[in-house]
């Protein structure tokens, strides 16, 4: 349980990261934070004491970790990647038009 | 298999695009519009043929049969969501195909506008949580780099804006899908709504609701999570504001909490009692925003927040009537708006600005624009017959039988609001006095028949509403939603119940 608890805190900071933080490198950080702390949610559920890596073999009776939550995990790794690859050329492209990374500072849309 | 090509099609073109339309960029445009075509004319096949397969079509992906596989599930709903969306976006790519001439590196546009479709088609057939969530994030990445596809300040801006707002809510969305998966061991839908059905709503339930409302609610751009909609819809390329205010926002945003939330969970009273409340929120707010815009096309924007809005609280309402009028709206507005949003590329096209104050009497200048724009001005404020009067008028009197008066007489007055707002830009932009502005450009061919095209469907599209046809097409959509088991028990004979093989 404390590590469910600990792991939801994570998402927390990252939340408050992206809410709070001036600094587009930091937003992205933030987001990569919230992102780490789901994976590491959905390998918790998978996890089992003592359990082993779920490949079937004859004779094979020892309880194996869910291996669903594992792919889950690969695959939002490699969407998360494309997300904070993009997001940082944005911020790229952002700071060659405003010279800063200041979000109070960019501020051409209304609103 | 007729499913897969929805996705493979419009996925397979983007890869051509990328290797082929490098060198010539014309290739890019006919890449893209036959794909379109292409699943244009699958789409219309699936939604006659469906009829005759029972109301559902599912398609395992692998040898394995759901729950161990990913399923694409075509029923009532999805195949009308499939029309919806591939008619847009034809209409909007062969409008692309002159407009993209402003820009530089044209391929790169049909290739994420391709890989878009591709989310979108993805996100409509599937029927598996983390496939929703992958389709989405497929579609949401396009997306964002469409946005910033002009490469100005202001469109970089809006950009990351919608960016970090979406990675936020996608990730609320995925920890959502977690908390299911941790409590039924399944990702398929279907199978998810049926070991719920068993234990009735524990509370860990209402997080996941609430998860899920935040995550799709923004995606909707319903009024407190609005605030990216007004910047990233018009720093887009007109097409693809036309794409993203006529079709994205409905599919990932109001077809997946349909889905999810009728489908799945069985329309729970708590939450269409919290869309109720945000979709009349967004409809006053959006529209009052929308009365003091002078950016063309950043009005469009705050209209579709409004009109976003009707179509939610005709789901809301929960009540046959209600979801017919939610989902002729839904119809209609991708019609209109995408038209709407067209006319603002023209306009801008032909004079290089989109500020009502400089803009004025282009009726004379730009006939087809100017005639195009009237017809989507009285579609979306419901003069009759076009088509936005019935389903509005529809929504009004489903708010009313459901006993909902003050929604009902919200949505009334706010139609009227949107009358003003719209007359304000036929005032400043088309009629009135002649602007600083000036024409410097003819608009070109392809541009002009898509918008008279689109500006023909405002008009058909009603005859939806002869009672002989509505009766045959609509009420399976109708029922399909309302029916709160009826996706769960038609999925379930394909469910596998063995075990592992």
């Amino acid at each position: 349980m404390i590590l469910y608890l600990m792991c939801f805190f994570l998402f927390l900071v990252g939340v408050y990261g992206a809410i709070t933080k001036r600094d587009l490198i930091k937003i992205i950080l933030a987001i990569g934070i919230m992102g780490y702390s789901v994976n590491l949610f959905l390998v918790l559920l998978a996890y089992r004491t003592g359990a082993l890596a779920p490949i079937l073999e004859k004779g094979f009776n020892v309880p194996m970790v869910d291996p669903i939550p594992q792919a889950l995990v690969l695959t939002s790794i490699v969407i998360e990647l494309g997300v904070t690859a993009l997001m940082a050329a944005l911020a790229i492209r952002i700071y060659q038009k405003y010279d800063t990374f200041d979000i109070t500072k960019i501020r051409r849309l209304q609103g | 298999m007729i499913l897969s090509q929805f996705i493979f099609v419009p996925l397979l073109a983007a890869f051509l695009i990328v290797l082929f339309a490098r060198k010539k960029e014309n290739i890019a445009a006919v890449i893209a519009l036959a794909a379109c075509a292409w699943i244009l004319i699958v789409s219309f096949i699936a939604f006659f043929k469906l009829p005759a397969h029972g109301g559902m079509i599912l398609n395992n992906t692998s040898g394995w049969s759901i729950p161990y596989t990913i399923s694409l599930v075509l029923d009532n709903l999805s195949a009308f969501m499939l029309i919806v969306v591939n008619l847009v976006a034809f209409l909007s790519a062969f409008y692309a195909i002159q407009y993209i001439n402003h820009f530089t590196g044209k391929w790169n546009f049909f290739a994420l506008f391709m890989l878009m479709l591709t989310g979108m088609n993805g996100v409509i057939l599937t029927g598996d949580f983390f496939n929703l969530y992958v389709f989405m994030e497929i579609s949401l990445i396009s997306a964002y780099a469409l946005v910033a596809f002009g490469t100005e300040s202001e469109e970089l801006e809006a950009s990351f804006k919608y960016a970090t707002m979406g990675a936020i809510t996608s990730t609320m969305i995925l920890f959502g899908i977690g908390i299911l998966y941790s409590y039924t061991s399944t990702l398929t839908m279907a199978d998810v709504g049926l070991q719920l059905r068993n234990v009735g709503t524990p509370k860990l339930l209402f997080l996941v609701y609430g998860l899920f409302i935040a995550g799709f609610g923004l995606k909707t751009a319903l009024v407190p999570f609005h605030a990216w909609l007004p910047d990233a819809h018009p720093s887009a390329p007109a097409p693809i504001s036309a794409m993203l205010s006529g079709v994205l926002i409905k599919t990932l945003g109001v077809y997946a909490l349909v889905r999810i939330f009728f489908n799945v969970f069985g329309a729970p009273t708590v939450v269409l009692q919290i869309l109720m409340l945000l979709g009349t929120l967004s409809i006053v707010i959006g529209g009052f925003l929308s009365v003091v815009q002078w950016d063309f096309k950043r009005l469009l924007g705050f209209s579709s927040i409004s009109q976003i809005g009707y179509v939610v609280i005709g789901f809301a309402l929960g009540t046959p009537l209600g979801i017919l009028g939610g989902l002729l709206h839904l119809f209609y507005h991708a019609i209109f708006k995408s038209l709407l949003f067209l006319d603002s590329g023209a306009v801008e096209y032909a004079t290089d600005t989109r500020d009502l104050r400089q803009l004025g009497g282009l009726s004379k200048e730009m006939k087809v624009t100017s005639a195009t724009t009237m017809v989507g001005t009285l579609s979306i404020s419901g003069i009759p017959p076009f088509n936005g009067f019935f389903s509005k008028l529809i929504i009004i009197i489903a708010c009313i039988s459901a006993g909902q008066i003050v929604v009902g007489i919200i949505a009334a007055l706010v139609s009227i609001v949107t009358l003003a707002y719209f007359l304000k830009v036929q005032k400043h932009a088309f009629f009135g006095k002649k602007g600083s502005a000036k024409v410097l450009e003819k608009v070109p061919f392809a541009m002009k028949t898509a918008m008279i095209i689109l500006a023909a469907l405002c008009l058909i599209s009603s005859a939806i509403m002869i009672p002989s046809i509505r009766k045959q097409y609509l009420n399976p959509i109708v029922d399909t939603v309302m029916g709160k088991t009826s996706y769960i028990d038609k999925v379930e004979p394909y469910l596998d119940k063995g075990g592992v093989k």
